[in-house]
C-alpha cells in the first residue's frame, strides 16, 4: 500500500494528471465507492476513526468538525464546502504543490467531503497570486463535470453538488476560515465572532465546512484504505504523513511527503540536506511564520501537534523556516511583525493598533535606535496580544515568533539596543 | 424581565436580566465599565475589546480570563472581576493603543468635554504616553452642512458605520483600507444622502464627526444652557435637548425617550434649530404705521397699549389657532375669542382627514402605537405616506421592524439577539414583510415590497385587504389581477403576523386611504387578530388640536363666514395662513379686517400683512404642550430668557385679555393655571397638568439647573454692558432654574435637561438614567398617552370605496411631493436645510414625459387654479400615468392643491 498517498497522483514533472490519467492510476474510485456503498454517515465515521486533524495549522479534528454541520431534512440548505487555499502564511508553499500538481486528487476529496455533510455547493477558494493553480483547478473541475462527477445527481447517486473556483483578492486575513467566508461573500475579510461556528452559520449564513486543501487531499485515500491504514502511516499515531517543507539557508530547500511525526533532525539534515556550508543553525519556526521559535535543543522533537506543542511551538502548516547565525534575529522577527502589521484587518484594537507599534519598535531597535524599556513594551505585546483578548488569531500567531525570539534571542535584541546598531550590518 | 440569572461581580452578588450581555448587564447595575463599539440600540461585535472583564470557571478558579463583556451571554452563577488588576491593566492598554494615533488636540476638539473617549481614558487610568512613533493621519471629507469630519481622531470603533448603513440604511458610507489605516467616509467629498446622519455625531464616541452647526456657533457643553424641549418639526414629537449661550440657539441633540425617539433624531429634527437664530426673526413688537406702511418696534408694554387700542373699538374679534402652537397658547385664544369664532388655521379639507384619523382612533379598536411599538411591529402595510418625508423617525423604526422576523431565526442557532454581527451574517438580506403604497418611489422601497398607484388605487388596495379578513368590510369589484395578487399577498403576511399595523396619512388628502387603512385594523382585530394602527398629521400639535373641543372649522369655512357675518379683528396664533390657503383668498380675506395682530416668532407673508405684530417665543423660548401623532402629550420647556419683549403667545394673549378687561383671567399666572384650566374646560386633556412636576417641585429644596455647575463665565459675559452681575432671571413656569445652582443629581425624567454623569461627560451618560440599559428612563419615560383603543364595542366599517382612478387625456392630477428638506415652514429657515432644499419643480412620470416629449429641467407651462405657472420638469420612472408631482410647501413654490387636476402647456 502507499506510504506517500499525497503525492502519489503526482508526475514527476509535476504537470497535473488529466481526468483520464488520474482515473488510470486509481482516481475517483473512492468516490464511486462510497457513493454506491457508504451512507453520509459513515464516511463522517471512517475520517473520524482516521484521526486526521486539520492541516491547515490549527490541526482541528477533521471528523468531529464535520459533526458539527446540521443533518437530516431539517437541515438549512444550501449547505457549503470551502477548500481553503488561500495560502499565504509565510514560508509556507504545500497546498501549491497539490493545487497544481494533483488537481483531481482535491476535487475527488471535496467531492466526498461534501458527501459527508450533504453539501449542495463547494468552492476551491485559492490565493490570488497562485494563478497557475486556479487556471489548473478550472480545467480539472470542467473536465470533473464532463465526466459525471460533479453537476446534478452525480453517478446516479442522487446526490448533487456544484463546485467553483474563487480566486481570493489577497490577504492574509482570507485564510482565516470566517475571514475567508465574508471574503466569499463579497464583504471586507474581517473575521467573525463564533460562536456561531461556521458549521451552524457559514458561508451566507448557511452551515458550512472550511477545510485546507492538504486535509481534504487527504480524504479518497483514507475512503480507500480506511482509517487503520491511515493512523499507521503516522510515526507518533497522529494519522497520516504531512507535506513537510523547508527554506532558507539549507543545502536543499524543498517539500517532502513524509510520515507524520518525523523529527525536525531527520527534516533538516537529511530532506533539506542540513545548513549551508559557512552557516549555523540558530532558530527555526517549525511551521510558519505565526509559530514559536524553536533551536538546536529541539532538533530531535516529533514534527506532530502534540510534541511540536509540548515543546512550545506549533506545528503549524509543518514548513519550517530556517534562521541562521548571519542572519539578525531582531531583522527578522521585524520583517514577520511588518507582514502580520501589514495584514492585520482593522478590526480590534490591539491587534490593529499593536501591532503597528510592535513593527516600529522592532524597526527602531534595528536601525539602532532602540530602548531598553521597549522590551519591556514588546514583552506586554507578547502577553496581551494573546488569544480571547485579540478578536481572531492573528495577532496571537503574530506573537509567537516574538514571544519566543525574545526568549531565546534576548542577547541580541539588547546588543542592538547597547550598541545602538545592528551588530549584523557592516 | 424575562428570564433571570444570579451573576457575581467583584464578590457581590446580583440578579440580574438573562436574555442580555454581560456589558449591558453591568451597566445597566450602574457599574462603571467602558466601552466603545458597542451601542444600546445596535448591539454587540467585540471588535475595540475595551469592556474586558475577567471571567473565573467557579469559586476555586483564581487565575480566570480575560472575556469581552459585550459578547459574553449571562449564564446563571457566572462569577467576573471588573477590578481584576489583568482586566484593568488590558482596559488601560486598550486606550494606550487607541491613543497612539488619536490626536493630542482635545483643546480645540468641538467634541473636548463631552467625549466618550475622554471619559473611558480617564476611567481606565491610562495617563502616560510611551508610544513614541509618529501618528498616521489622513484627509477629511467635506459631508454636507451639517457634518464636520476630523478622521485623525478616529479610534476605529465601526459604530459610524454599522449605524449608517446597518441601523439606518444608508448607501453611501463606509470603510474603507485595512490595518491601521482603515476610514471611515464616503467613497469620495459629498453630503451624506442618509436623513438620519445627524446621528453620527452622537454616535461616534469622538470628534471624528460633530456638529457643523454647532460648529458655526462653537460652545461647550459645560458653557451651554440646556432646557427638555420637543421637536417641531414634524408631528412625531421626538424628544429633544436645545441649547443655548448668549441668546443664541446653539444646538439640538437627542434626548431619550425609550417610548419615542430612543438614542436618535431626524437631520430635520437636529439640524432645523437654526431658524430659531434668522434674521427673519421677530425680536420685538411691531406696529405698522398707518402712513408709510412700514413696521416700528414697540416696547412690550406699548405694544400691549396699542393692541388695546386696536381692540377696545372692535365689535367681533376672529381668531385663527395653529397646530405649529401649544396647547395652552390656542386654549387661550379660544378663551379669548370664543368657540364661535375660533378657527384652527389649517385648510377644511386637512381637518376633516386629521379628525376622521382622530375619531378612528378615539371609537375604535385599534391601538396607537409609539415609536418604540414600530420598531416592535413585525408586518407593516404603509397607505400613501412617504414617511422619509413627512415622518421621518417612522421611517427610521420600519428599518427596525423589518428586521423583526428574521432576528427571530436566530433563536435556534442560540445566536443571542444582541450579537448583531452574528445576526445579521445568519439573516443576510432576510427582510420581515412590509409593504407601501404610494404614487411615488420613497426611500423606503428598498425594504419592502412596493405599489404605485393613486391615492383612490391605494385605498381599493387597502379595501381589498380589509376584506379578507372581514366581511363587513365591503367587498371591491372590478379590482385589476396586480391588485388582486398583492392584496393576497398582503392578506397571508398580515395573517401570519405577530405584531401587525396599519401606517397612514393626509398627505394624499383622501379620506378613502384613511378609511382604508381603519378598515384593515378594525377587521383583523374583529376577526381576532390584533392590529396596531398609526396615522401620521401634518404637524407638531396637529393631533392636539384635533382633540380640542373647537368647532373644527378651517381657513375656507372662516373665509365664507366672514361674509355672512362680519367681524373687524383678526388674530392670528402662529400661523402663515399662505401656506393654507390659495393667495387671492388670504389677501381679500385680510383685506376684511380693520385689524390684524398676528402673534409670530418668524417674518412671513401672514405677519407682513399684520397691522400689529407680537414678538411670540419659538420652542426655544416658550413652555408649553404638544400632543404627537401617537396621542401622547409631551412638554417643551424654555431654554432661555429672551427678555422682555419675546413672550410665550400664551402670556401674550393672556397679557391682552387682563389689558382688555377680562380680569377674571389675572388668576391665569404661570404654565400650569393654563393647563389645569385646559384640562378642566375640556376633559380629554385630563392630566396633561402631571406630565411634568408642578412648578414648585423642588429635590433637597432645590430647583433643577438648566446649566450644568462648571458654567463658565457668569460673572463676566455681561460684563461689557455691566460689570454688575445680573440676576439670573426666575423662571415661574417650571421647577427649572437659569442659573447652574440647584440639585446636582437626576431629576425626573419628563425635566432632565441634559445628560451628565460623574465620570460621564458624554451623551453616554444616558446610561445611568435608565432603569435598564436601553429601556425606560428612571420615573418612566416622559409624556402620556392621550388615545387608548375601546375595546369590546364592534368597530364602525367604512363602507365608501372609491372608483378607481382613470387617467385623463390632457390633464393631470395631482400628488404632492414631501421633503425633508425643504417642505416644512419653519426649518427651512435653518441655513443647513435651506442648502439642501430643492428649487420648484413638476414631476413627471417618464412615460407621460415620453409621449409630450419632455426632457428633464425644461421648463413647463402649468395651469392651475385659474393661473400659468412655469416650472422646470422633473422625470420620474415609477410615477403613475396622468399623475402629476407637485412639490409642497418649498419656497417659491405655489400652492397647487393634492387632488386637483392640472393642464401641462409645452414651453
Amino acid at each position: 500500500m502507499d506510504d506517500k498517498p499525497l503525492t502519489k497522483y503526482i508526475r514527476t514533472d509535476q504537470v497535473p494528471m488529466d481526468i483520464k490519467e488520474y482515473e488510470h492510476s486509481g482516481g475517483y474510485e473512492a468516490l464511486r465507492k462510497i457513493l454506491k456503498t457508504m451512507q453520509p454517515k459513515d464516511v463522517m465515521d471512517a475520517v473520524k476513526d482516521s484521526g486526521l486533524r486539520g492541516r491547515g495549522g490549527a490541526g482541528f479534528p477533521t471528523g468531529m468538525k464535520w459533526s458539527f454541520v446540521p443533518m437530516g431534512d431539517n437541515a438549512p440548505h444550501p449547505k457549503y464546502l470551502v477548500a481553503n487555499g488561500d495560502e499565504m502564511e509565510p514560508g509556507t508553499f504545500k497546498d501549491r504543490l497539490l493545487l497544481e500538481s494533483a488537481p483531481h486528487q482535491l476535487i475527488e476529496g471535496m467531492i466526498i467531503s461534501a458527501y459527508a455533510i450533504q453539501a449542495d455547493i463547494a468552492y476551491v477558494f485559492i490565493r490570488g497570486e497562485y494563478t497557475l493553480a486556479a487556471k489548473i483547478i478550472q480545467a480539472s473541475l470542467a473536465e470533473a463535470y464532463q465526466a459525471g462527477y460533479l453537476g446534478k445527481n452525480i453517478l446516479g447517486s442522487g446526490f448533487s453538488l456544484e463546485m467553483y473556483v474563487h480566486t481570493s483578492i489577497g490577504r492574509y486575513m482570507c485564510g482565516e476560515e470566517t475571514g475567508l467566508l465574508n471574503a466569499l461573500e463579497g464583504k471586507r475579510a474581517n473575521p467573525r465572532a463564533k460562536p456561531p461556528f461556521p458549521q451552524s452559520s457559514g458561508l451566507f449564513g448557511k452551515p458550512t465546512i472550511v477545510n485546507n486543501i492538504e486535509t481534504l487531499s487527504n480524504i479518497p485515500h483514507i475512503m480507500n484504505n480506511g482509517g487503520e491504514w491511515f493512523k499507521k502511516l503516522s510515526l507518533t499515531g497522529e494519522g497520516g504523513t504531512k507535506l513537510y517543507g523547508a527554506s532558507g539557508k539549507v543545502k536543499k530547500p524543498g517539500l517532502w511527503e513524509l510520515p507524520l511525526g518525523v523529527t525536525l533532525r531527520e527534516l533538516l539534515e537529511e530532506h533539506a540536506g542540513g545548513m549551508k556550508d559557512g552557516f549555523k543553525l540558530k532558530g527555526l519556526l517549525p511551521g510558519g511564520a505565526s509559530t514559536d521559535f524553536l533551536t538546536e535543543e529541539h532538533l530531535d522533537v516529533n514534527m506532530d501537534f502534540t510534541n511540536v506543542g509540548k515543546a512550545g511551538s506549533r506545528l503549524g502548516t509543518g514548513t519550517i523556516i530556517v534562521m541562521d547565525d548571519k542572519t539578525c534575529p531582531v531583522g527578522f522577527v521585524h520583517n514577520l511583525e511588518a507582514f502580520f502589521a501589514q495584514e492585520s484587518c482593522g478590526w480590534c484594537t490591539p491587534c490593529r493598533e499593536g501591532l503597528p507599534w510592535v513593527q516600529r519598535i522592532l524597526n527602531a531597535i534595528e536601525e539602532g535606535n532602540g530602548e531598553m524599556r521597549d522590551l519591556d513594551i514588546l514583552s506586554y505585546h507578547t502577553k496581551y496580544l494573546g488569544p480571547g483578548n485579540t478578536f481572531c488569531a492573528l495577532a496571537p500567531g503574530a506573537m509567537e515568533p516574538l514571544q519566543s525570539g525574545l526568549k531565546y534571542f534576548r542577547e541580541d535584541f539588547e546588543r542592538h539596543i547597547k550598541e545602538k546598531r545592528c551588530p549584523w550590518r557592516s | 424581565m424575562a428570564k433571570t440569572a444570579k451573576i457575581t461581580v467583584d464578590g457581590k452578588t446580583y440578579e440580574v436580566d438573562a436574555t442580555k450581555n454581560l456589558l449591558e448587564v453591568c451597566l445597566s447595575l450602574k457599574l462603571d465599565l467602558p466601552y466603545f463599539c458597542w451601542h444600546p440600540a445596535m448591539g454587540s461585535v467585540g471588535a475595540c475589546r475595551q469592556c474586558a472583564v475577567k471571567k473565573f470557571r467557579d469559586e476555586n478558579d483564581k487565575v480566570g480570563k480575560l472575556f469581552m463583556a459585550c459578547m459574553e451571554p449571562i449564564v446563571d452563577g457566572m462569577i467576573i472581576s471588573i477590578q481584576d488588576a489583568e482586566a484593568k491593566e488590558f482596559r488601560k492598554g486598550v486606550i494606550e493603543w487607541l491613543m497612539t494615533n488619536h490626536p493630542h488636540d482635545c483643546p480645540v476638539c468641538d467634541e473636548g468635554g463631552e467625549c466618550h473617549l475622554q471619559d473611558m481614558t480617564v476611567m481606565t487610568g491610562h495617563d502616560y504616553r510611551r508610544y513614541r512613533f509618529k501618528k498616521r493621519t489622513y484627509k477629511n471629507q467635506y459631508l454636507g452642512p451639517f457634518i464636520n469630519h476630523e478622521m485623525n481622531r478616529c479610534i476605529q470603533c465601526y459604530r459610524c458605520v454599522r449605524y449608517y448603513r446597518d441601523y439606518a440604511g444608508g448607501k453611501d458610507f463606509d470603510v474603507f483600507g485595512v490595518h491601521n489605516t482603515v476610514y471611515f467616509g464616503r467613497h469620495e467629498d459629498g453630503v451624506l444622502e442618509n436623513e438620519f446622519s445627524g446621528n453620527l455625531v452622537e454616535v461616534c464616541p469622538t470628534g471624528v464627526f460633530t456638529d457643523k452647526t454647532l460648529g458655526k456657533h462653537y460652545t461647550r457643553k459645560w458653557d451651554q444652557t440646556y432646557a427638555p424641549s420637543i421637536c417641531v418639526h414634524c408631528s412625531v414629537g421626538c424628544n429633544t435637548i436645545a441649547a443655548e449661550r448668549y441668546g443664541l440657539l446653539r444646538r439640538v441633540q437627542s434626548r431619550y425617550n425609550g417610548e419615542v425617539n430612543g438614542y436618535f433624531l431626524c437631520d430635520r429634527g437636529r439640524f432645523g434649530y437654526e431658524f430659531v437664530n434668522s434674521p427673519k426673526r421677530i425680536r420685538k413688537p411691531l406696529r405698522k404705521n398707518k402712513e408709510t406702511r412700514q413696521f416700528e418696534e414697540l416696547g412690550s408694554e406699548d405694544a400691549l397699549k396699542y393692541i388695546r387700542k386696536l381692540l377696545s373699538d372692535s365689535k367681533r374679534i376672529i381668531g385663527i389657532g395653529s397646530a405649529r402652537a401649544s396647547l395652552e397658547s390656542n386654549f387661550t385664544l379660544l378663551s379669548f375669542v370664543e368657540k364661535q369664532n375660533f378657527y384652527w388655521g389649517e385648510s377644511d379639507r386637512n381637518i376633516q382627514l386629521i379628525q376622521k384619523q382622530y375619531d378612528i382612533l378615539r371609537n375604535g379598536p385599534a391601538r396607537t402605537p409609539s415609536l418604540r411599538d414600530i420598531e416592535k411591529c413585525d408586518v407593516v402595510i404603509v397607505l400613501g405616506e412617504d414617511l422619509t418625508n413627512t415622518a421621518p423617525m417612522i421611517a427610521l423604526a420600519l428599518r427596525q421592524s423589518v428586521r423583526q422576523e428574521p432576528v427571530q431565526s436566530a433563536t435556534p442557532y442560540r445566536i443571542p439577539h444582541w450579537q448583531d454581527q452574528a445576526v445579521r451574517e445568519l439573516t443576510q438580506d432576510e427582510k420581515g414583510p412590509i409593504f407601501i403604497a404610494t404614487p411615488l418611489a420613497t426611500r423606503l422601497d428598498e425594504i419592502s415590497e412596493t405599489y404605485r398607484a393613486a391615492a383612490d388605487d391605494i385605498a381599493r388596495l387597502g379595501f381589498m385587504v380589509a376584506n379578507s379578513f372581514s366581511d363587513r368590510s365591503p367587498l371591491v369589484s372590478g379590482a385589476t389581477d396586480e391588485q388582486k395578487k398583492l392584496s393576497g399577498k398582503i392578506s397571508e403576511a398580515l395573517k401570519k403576523a405577530k405584531r401587525p399595523l396599519i401606517i397612514a396619512g393626509p398627505s394624499l388628502q383622501s379620506e378613502a386611504v384613511i378609511e382604508a387603512a381603519a378598515n384593515i385594523a378594525n377587521a383583523m382585530i374583529t376577526s381576532g387578530k390584533t392590529c396596531e394602527l398609526c396615522f401620521t398629521v401634518p404637524e407638531v400639535n396637529s393631533m392636539g388640536m384635533a382633540m380640542m373641543d373647537i368647532t373644527h372649522q378651517g381657513i375656507e369655512s372662516a373665509f365664507e363666514a366672514l361674509k355672512n357675518k362680519p367681524a373687524d379683528t383678526l388674530i392670528i396664533l402662529e400661523n402663515d395662513l399662505y401656506r393654507r390657503a390659495e393667495e387671492q383668498a388670504v389677501d381679500s380675506f385680510l383685506g376684511k379686517f380693520k385689524n390684524v395682530i398676528v402673534l409670530d416668532y418668524l417674518e412671513n407673508s401672514t405677519s407682513l400683512k399684520a397691522d400689529a405684530v407680537l414678538s411670540s417665543g419659538s420652542f426655544a423660548e416658550s413652555d408649553g404642550t404638544f400632543v404627537n401623532n401617537e396621542g401622547r402629550a409631551q412638554r417643551f420647556y424654555q431654554v432661555y430668557d429672551a427678555g422682555e419683549n419675546i413672550k410665550e403667545s400664551w402670556r401674550w394673549l393672556r397679557d391682552i385679555m387682563l389689558n382688555s378687561g377680562l380680569h377674571e383671567f389675572g388668576k391665569w399666572k404661570i404654565l400650569s393655571d393654563f393647563t389645569n384650566a385646559l384640562s378642566k374646560a375640556m376633559p380629554v386633556f385630563d392630566g396633561i397638568n402631571n406630565i411634568t412636576p408642578p412648578p414648585g417641585f423642588r429635590i433637597a429644596g432645590e430647583k433643577i439647573p438648566r446649566e450644568p455647575f462648571r458654567y463658565s463665565g457668569r460673572t463676566a459675559m455681561f460684563a461689557n454692558k455691566s460689570v454688575h452681575e445680573p440676576k439670573p432671571p426666575e423662571d415661574i413656569d417650571s421647577p427649572l432654574s437659569f442659573t447652574m445652582e440647584g440639585y446636582r443629581g437626576k431629576p425626573p425624567s419628563s425635566i432632565i435637561p441634559f445628560f451628565w454623569s460623574p465620570g460621564w461627560n458624554s451623551q453616554q451618560a444616558i446610561n445611568k438614567y435608565q432603569i435598564e440599559i436601553g429601556g425606560a428612563l428612571h420615573g418612566g419615560d416622559p409624556g402620556k398617552r392621550l388615545i387608548e383603543p375601546k375595546s369590546g364595542k364592534t368597530p364602525a366599517f367604512f363602507t365608501k370605496i372609491p372608483q378607481a382612478f382613470s387617467p385623463r387625456n390632457g390633464d393631470w392630477f395631482v400628488v404632492p411631493v414631501y421633503h425633508i428638506f425643504g417642505s416644512e415652514e419653519l426649518s427651512v429657515n435653518a441655513p443647513g436645510i435651506n442648502e439642501l432644499t430643492p428649487k420648484p419643480y413638476v414631476m413627471i412620470s417618464s412615460e407621460d414625459a415620453g409621449s409630450l416629449g419632455l426632457t428633464s429641467e425644461k421648463q413647463i407651462e402649468l395651469e392651475a387654479q385659474g393661473k400659468t405657472y412655469s416650472l422646470p420638469a422633473k422625470l420620474n420612472l415609477g410615477l403613475p400615468k396622468g399623475l402629476i408631482g407637485i412639490p409642497k410647501g418649498l419656497p417659491g413654490m405655489p400652492e397647487i392643491k393634492t387632488g386637483s387636476w392640472v393642464r401641462l402647456k409645452m414651453g
